[in-house]
């Protein structure tokens, strides 16, 4: 099964004349994956779509369904095991809707009874009342036509659905109710689909993967989260376009990107050295993590004072009760948590739980803000450097703690937070020196 | 009037049937061969232009020198009338044929295309059923057309009503000239009619009847 993928495309190309339209286009798509080809016209995107069920013919190159070359096929057998859907909707208008549906199995040659109760199930996937199967489709309304497109072209149980910008001609109301049913009909029936369309929005709400096309050479080809994060070109970034990039950047920010370096200092050192860090770097609370960097909890100015001269060490003397967040979290996932607890500053560790450095309340209202449409000059330039090792992921956690647990980890002194959240670049040690 | 019928009453029921008889022939004929030629023409673009053409030429030939044409090859009588009125039907049926053909909306086909209809499963559900109207009006205006020039077809010994109106202007009789033309023009305008109702017939519906 890893050998070969569901749909593989290798080095496929098409040449009108002297036009090249699709030059050199590779992919492997697995079972149940949705990809959408993304591009401006002309992109080769529905040229490379319609190779696929043979509508145009390749120049060179191959194109696998399930190990099977679609060149060495009957076009005709090929298309009837292939579902397929166009702007244009294309139901027959001398039809009803039940004998649109029913087009492919009756080619099929599927007996009645199996046909009616097909017919049945379809409409009902459609979410469109029965008694529409005897209805003719110039009695329904765009949407609802396009609904019959979409289970026409499952109709025979393909496996495979091409769609041509099938939501194109819709007006967006319609279209967001005609994506839901496509997403939702992709994820509960497993099918594969390759999507054409024009539309970035459609593409991250749809897609699992987008390949984004220009001049038939495929430009980028990964997942929306990837694209949004880590554009190719200037040419994906203008595709996508500089307000869904601001607006996305809760969505595929890492905790990790915003994070400022942290000011801690190992269990080990005495209360001393702790106040004389405190009184150094200007904070009022220090983080503590033990000799390999693993945070283990933190200590305020007020216990040191209350303990200074009985501890040995800040071990003894430390809250463990810390909220973190994995800088592997993506931010809009965490925002809420750490804006409700209240804290100012909360630490970020990494999957082994060392700290890498705090995330501060006033990095995520900047970046909220900027999500929000808010002023053009953002501050965040250094979410630009990746640091994150893995996928976004949820990752919250409180150390070893039970509920209730409410440590707060200020780092920052009050005033500064507004404008300047963290504390002064020049605090590039992180760690405590026993000094 | 109740004379003219004592008198010529037989003579001009076996003249229409003659006359129904040669249009009816010819204009199947044209059926036959024209609406086939008409689908596959649209699978041969390349040619269309030129058969259409040529049978444009056919129809401007005017239609006594037509028939007249036909007595070297066939000699005289109702062959020959057949032939010539074949050939004046062919031009609207199968420009009609070609045009309806052409006419369907090129999503529908790509649709049927795509879903994996074969060519003749493409002209069999999808292009006949959308071109039938214009098909059928093509064919109801050839059969108007056949019907007024089989009256022609009397001069070259076909029979028909024309007989009864040729005789009536060699005799300069006014009652035989009308006798055989008013039927003439009743069997055109009720085959309008007939057709008119196939043409309807053969348009597939839209849209619920209630």
């Amino acid at each position: 099964m890893a050998l070969t993928a569901f749909l593989e495309i290798s080095h496929l190309r098409k040449v009108y004349g002297e036009n090249v339209a699709v030059n050199d286009f590779n992919i492997k798509v697995e079972r149940g994956e949705f990809i959408c080809f993304i591009g401006t016209s002309g992109s080769g995107k529905t040229t490379t779509m319609r190779m696929i069920n043979r509508m145009n013919e390749p120049t060179s190159g191959t194109i696998k369904i399930n190990g099977e070359d679609v060149t060495k096929m009957d076009p005709v057998k090929l298309r009837r095991r292939i579902g397929y859907v166009i702007q244009n909707i294309g139901l027959l208008p001398h039809l009803t809707i039940k004998d649109n549906i029913l087009l492919v199995p009756k080619m099929l040659k599927w007996d009645q009874k199996r046909m009616d109760e097909r017919a049945v199930e379809m409409i009902k996937m459609a979410e469109l009342p029965e008694d529409y199967l005897e209805r003719y489709p110039s009695e329904l309304s765009g949407g609802q036509q396009q609904r019959v497109g979409v289970v026409r072209a499952l109709a025979a149980d393909q496996e495979l659905i091409l769609m041509d910008e099938p939501f194109g001609a819709l007006d967006p109301i319609t279209r967001d109710a005609l994506q839901d049913l496509v997403k939702d009909l992709q994820q509960r029936l497993g099918k594969t689909f390759v999507f054409v369309t024009h539309d970035m929005d459609e593409a991250l709400k749809l897609a699992t993967r987008i390949v984004i096309m220009s001049h038939g050479e495929e430009v980028q080809v990964d997942t929306p989260e990837e694209i949004l994060r880590h554009p190719a070109n200037k040419f994906v970034a203008d595709l996508i376009g500089e307000d869904r990039l601001i607006q996305a950047k809760p969505t595929i920010t890492t905790v990790g990107q915003i994070q400022r370096p942290a000011i801690s200092i190992v269990q080990t050192a005495t209360p001393r050295e702790a106040l004389s860090l405190m009184h150094k770097t200007r904070v009022d609370t220090l983080l503590i993590t033990d000799p390999d960097g693993i945070l283990r909890g933190y200590v305020d100015l007020e216990v040191i004072n209350d303990k200074f001269r009985t501890a040995d060490t800040v071990e003894a003397i430390m809250n463990p009760k810390v909220f973190y967040v994995r800088q592997s979290a993506v931010i809009s996932d965490t925002v809420d948590r750490i804006l409700k607890r209240g804290y100012r500053n909360v630490p970020v560790v990494d999957d082994a739980g060392k700290l890498t450095g705090i995330v501060t309340r006033a990095a995520l209202v900047d970046m909220v803000y900027d999500a929000l449409g808010g002023a053009a000059t953002s501050n965040n330039n250094d979410t630009d450097k990746d640091m994150s090792t893995d996928g976004p992921r949820t990752d919250i956690g409180t150390t070893d703690v039970k509920e209730g647990a409410q440590a707060v980890a200020d780092v920052a002194d009050d005033a500064d937070t507004k404008d300047k959240p963290a504390k002064p670049a020049e605090k590039e040690e992180v760690h405590a020196h026993n000094d | 009037m109740i004379s003219f019928f004592n008198q010529y009453g037989g003579q001009l029921m076996q003249e229409l049937g003659e006359h129904i008889y040669i249009s009816a022939v010819s204009l199947a004929l044209g059926v036959i061969v024209a609406v086939p030629l008409g689908i596959l023409l649209t699978r041969a673009k390349k040619i269309a232009g030129f058969v259409i053409g040529l049978t444009s030429v056919l129809q401007t030939i005017p239609a006594m020198a037509l028939l007249a044409m036909m007595i070297p090859i066939f000699g005289i009588g109702t062959t020959p009338a057949i032939v010539a009125l074949f050939i004046y039907s062919l031009m609207p049926i199968l420009r009609n044929t070609y045009i309806g053909m052409n006419g369907v909306d090129p999503n529908l086909l790509d649709a049927a295309k795509g879903m994996g209809m074969s060519n003749w499963q493409s002209i069999r559900w999808v292009e006949l059923p959308q071109a039938a109207g214009v098909i059928m009006s093509g064919i109801r205006l050839s059969g108007t057309y056949v019907i007024a020039w089989t009256a022609l077809a009397s001069y070259i010994g076909a029979g028909g009503l024309g007989d009864m109106i040729f005789n009536g202007l060699n005799l300069y009789r006014g009652d035989l000239i009308l006798g055989g033309s008013i039927p003439a023009i009743i069997l055109a305008l009720v085959v309008d009619w007939l057709l008119g109702l196939v043409e309807k017939k053969v348009t597939p519906a839209t849209t619920q009847e209630v």
